[in-house]
Order: structure tokens, then C-alpha cells, then sequence
């Protein structure tokens, strides 16, 4: 069984507000920059960075970091690891580094972001905007800033897709029942 | 998707297969160009090289290649080891498993002896060279290389220059290039042309002139020097009047062709220096690529492991 639970709408609103949740909390943007989680952060990244300025003015840096190589889950997944570009185009030391993915799940990728983000320098810090929290942590991992809380059975899957890639913006909830 | 845990050959590999090698290099090569150039999808796993003939560049490759992937390297050395107090292949190869070894890289004179250790070994064989037949790297690389440059297989002329016969590096490559849909030429003196050659789907000159006329890439090969001695080739200097790759005989070739080599060179004899040292040679970046496909085949073989 499928679900939409959130539409175009419901997603700019949330978006939005993260938008301003960001720079209530940093107090302006002057040194922030995000950095999206392949894949499925990425474009949500730009978009996230795109609402800022739109508010704040000035230009957000933008980078991508693919955590493949950083998986704790190599010899036990099933489908093999399919390694991603890395684009961080700028210095990230003692800047304000905000993480952002799509669904935040066990927790493991985020783990995985931090230690690939720490070889590419030291943040001053490092925060974390999801779009989805739908529970279930393994981890002791928060989000900073989240989009929606979306309680789930531990078997569901959560389906992101924003139209800059799949031309509709929706979030779909599927389960087994 | 890989679909064997072991690395024996080309031969053994489908183009698919080929080309996830090659898109997964790619991402490695970004982690080369880091600050910090190590990763950690390798720790707590053990690489072995186990090499029966010399080596410098393609077991140093291989020692940075799982290094950089945070696994441990140890080099088992054959000329101080009981092999040299006569243990047979299999035991020595049983020995290094029974230490918790995750990986073999072996090189060895025979052809076979990697297929048939992937037979009894429960940990991954990596083909670094076996005799005449297969070199795989050395061919991933190459590939990995003329995509950076040229984009697509597919109707590209590539010229493998030298001694076909005792060469698993031209092996490898015609295999390799054939899978993908390029066209490859053969240029050789008849004496160092395997007979039934043109089986495998390639064109083979005796003229280099005629040979590397509009190609887009030339590979020349390094004249094993010592497996000259059974009268081959009247002199070395006769080969390089006639096989030597030239800045004069490289204008045949399209303006924009690469100029590539395995290594080690031996300048004078099957390349000139202006040549290897020129505008179209990437003959370095080969190396540095071998680091970056070495890297994935590592990780991509331990993802196979269960």
C-alpha cells in the first residue's frame, strides 16, 4: 500500500521554514554552507539553499558528499555499492556546516556523512536538516531542523522525489499491509 | 554488477561489468586529488601479494591501492620464502588464507596458476600478470584511461605496437577494447606474431606505417629484452628502424591520437624520448589511473565477498 503524504505544497511550506529556522538559529548566513547527501540530499540542498537566499540574500555555497565509501554495511547489503561524486568546491573549516537529506532513518548515514565530512577539514560546526524524520534511530543522531515527523512501522519505505529530478514534488509512505 | 569475488582476466568479464569497474574508478580518482587520500570501506581487511616475477610499479600500485582503502598490505616475498624450499604453489597460497588473509595478488610465469588458486581459496585471487595470457589492471587502466580523454569505445582505432606474443598486457587490451566496440590493430614483426591471432577479432600489420594510419590511440609494448635471446630479432636497433615509435611516424596518426605505454620503457627501442616525452603522451597519468582502478577493483570484490 502506497500513500502520499506530502504534496508540492506541503513540501515548499516545509522547506520554508527550515529556511528561516536556519538563519533564526545561526543568526544570519554569513557562515554557513550546506552540503547535500548523495542522492537523495542533493537536490533538496540546492533547494534549501536557494530559500535562504531568496530570504536573507547573498550566495549559499553548495557542495554534494557521497558517503558510499564511509558505509558501515559493505559485506552485508545485498545489491552492490555504486560510488558517487564528492563535490565540495570550497574549504570547510571553522564554517557552520548544515547536512542535509532526505530522510532520516536509523541514523547510519548521517555517521557515515560525519566521518567523510571531518576528511575534508573541521567545521566549526556541523548541523542537520532532513526533510522527513521518520524514527527509528540506531544512533545517538538528531536532526537540527526537520521538514516532518512521519512516525513509521521499521518496514516501510519512504519515497522522496522533488521535481527537479522526477518532475513532481511528493513524498510517498509505502507499506506491506 | 561484479559477479565474481576473484579478478582473472578480462576474458572472464562482461562489458557491463567492465564499465561499473571504470565508473567506480572514477570516483576514487577524486579521492586521490584529497588532502587526506584515504577512505575507510577496507579496514580490518588484509591484502597479499604474492609475486613469482619481478615487479616494481604494478605491486607498488597495488600496496598504495589497499592502503589508501585502509586495509593492511603485506608483501609475501618469494626469494626469501619456502618456495625457494620447495613448496608447492597451493600450500604457499593455503599458508597465506590460514593467516586471515582477505586477498591474494599474484603474479606468476605459468598461465592458469591464478584460475586455479581461485579454485581452492576461499579469499579473493587477484590476477597481477599470469605468463603470456592475461594482465587485467593493466588493461582497466588503459580503458580508464582512453575514457577520460576519448569518451567512447565505440568506433575507436587503437593500435597495439610490439611483441604480441610474450605480451598478457596486448592480451588483456584486445579483449578489453574488443568487449567495448573498438577496433584494434596489431603491429608486429611476423616473428613475434601469434599465429592464430586473428581470432580474436583484430587486424594485424607488419608495417607500422601502414598500421597507425588515423588511429586515436597507440599503444606501443616494451620489448621484453629477455625473452629475446631465441633469435626473434635480428638487433634491437633494427627494431627500432622499423617498430620504434617516432615523432615522425606519430604524425600518421590523427593529430589528437594518445601515445600510451605500460612501463617500464626502454627509450630507444620501441619508443623515442621525444615521443614518451611529448604533448600526446599520457603514458604518466596511466600510472597514477592504475592507483584509482586498483582501488576499485579492491572494493568492488570485497562487496561480492557474501
Amino acid at each position: 500500500m502506497s500513500k502520499e503524504i506530502l504534496d508540492s505544497d506541503d513540501i515548499n511550506r516545509a522547506i520554508r521554514r527550515m529556511a528561516h529556522e536556519i538563519i533564526e538559529k545561526n543568526k544570519g548566513v554569513s557562515n554557513l554552507c550546506l552540503v547535500g547527501i548523495q542522492k537523495g540530499g542533493v537536490t533538496l540542498a540546492e533547494r534549501l539553499a536557494s530559500q535562504i537566499e531568496a530570504i536573507e540574500g547573498g550566495k549559499i555555497q553548495v557542495g554534494k558528499l557521497d558517503i558510499t565509501l564511509y558505509r558501515d554495511d559493505l559485506n552485508t547489503k545485498v545489491e552492490q555499492p555504486v560510488v558517487k561524486r564528492t563535490e565540495i568546491p570550497y574549504a570547510i573549516d571553522d564554517k557552520t556546516v548544515i547536512l542535509v537529506d532526505d530522510v532520516l532513518f536509523t541514523g547510519r548515514s548521517i555517521r557515515a556523512a560525519m566521518d567523510a565530512l571531518i576528511d575534508f577539514g573541521r567545521p566549526a560546526y556541523i548541523q542537520l536538516a532532513v526533510l522527513i524524520d521518520r524514527g527509528h534511530r540506531e544512533l545517538p543522531i538528531r536532526a537540527d531542523y526537520a521538514g516532518k515527523n512521519i512516525p513509521t512501522s521499521f518496514n516501510d519505505r519512504i519515497e522522496v522525489t522533488l521535481k527537479e529530478d522526477n518532475n513532481k514534488d511528493k513524498v510517498v509512505l509505502i507499506s506491506d499491509k | 554488477m561484479i559477479k565474481s569475488k576473484h579478478l582473472l582476466g578480462i576474458k572472464e568479464l562482461t562489458s557491463e561489468e567492465i564499465y561499473h569497474i571504470l565508473d567506480t574508478a572514477a570516483g576514487f580518482r577524486d579521492v586521490l586529488h584529497r588532502d587526506i587520500k584515504k577512505v575507510p570501506p577496507l579496514r580490518g581487511k588484509t591484502v597479499v601479494s604474492l609475486f613469482f616475477e619481478p615487479s616494481t610499479r604494478t605491486k607498488t600500485s597495488f600496496a598504495l591501492a589497499a592502503k589508501r582503502l585502509s586495509a593492511d598490505f603485506v608483501n609475501f616475498s618469494v626469494s626469501t620464502s619456502s618456495v625457494l624450499k620447495g613448496e608447492t604453489i597451493k600450500d604457499t597460497a593455503l599458508t597465506i588464507q590460514a593467516l586471515g588473509a582477505d586477498f591474494v595478488v599474484i603474479r606468476h610465469p605459468s598461465a592458469g596458476v591464478p584460475h586455479f588458486l581461485s579454485n581452492i581459496l576461499d579469499m579473493s585471487v587477484i590476477n597481477a600478470g599470469d605468463g603470456a595470457n592475461e594482465h587485467p589492471t593493466q588493461a582497466l587502466l588503459d580503458l580508464f584511461t582512453i575514457q577520460t580523454h576519448k569518451k567512447n569505445f565505440q568506433g575507436l582505432t587503437v593500435a597495439i605496437i610490439g611483441d604480441i606474443a610474450h605480451s598478457r598486457v596486448a592480451k588483456s587490451n584486445i579483449y578489453a577494447l574488443t568487449k567495448l566496440g573498438a577496433k584494434v590493430r596489431l603491429i608486429c614483426p611476423p616473428t613475434l606474431m601469434p599465429a592464430e591471432i586473428g581470432k580474436l577479432g583484430v587486424d594485424v600489420f607488419h608495417s607500422i606505417d601502414d598500421g597507425i594510419k588515423k588511429a586515436d590511440v597507440i599503444m606501443t609494448l616494451r620489448l621484453q629484452l629477455e625473452r629475446q635471446s631465441k633469435g626473434f630479432l635480428p638487433s634491437l636497433e633494427e627494431y627500432f628502424k622499423l617498430y620504434g615509435l617516432t615523432s615522425e611516424r606519430l604524425k600518421l596518426a590523427k593529430s589528437d591520437a594518445l601515445v600510451m605505454h605500460p612501463g617500464p620503457m626502454n627509450r630507444g627501442v620501441e619508443i623515442e624520448s621525444a615521443v614518451a616525452d611529448g604533448p600526446q603522451s599520457v603514458i604518466l597519468e596511466q600510472v597514477t589511473n592504475g592507483l584509482a582502478v586498483r582501488m576499485a577493483v579492491l572494493y568492488l570484490l570485497a562487496g561480492v565477498r557474501k
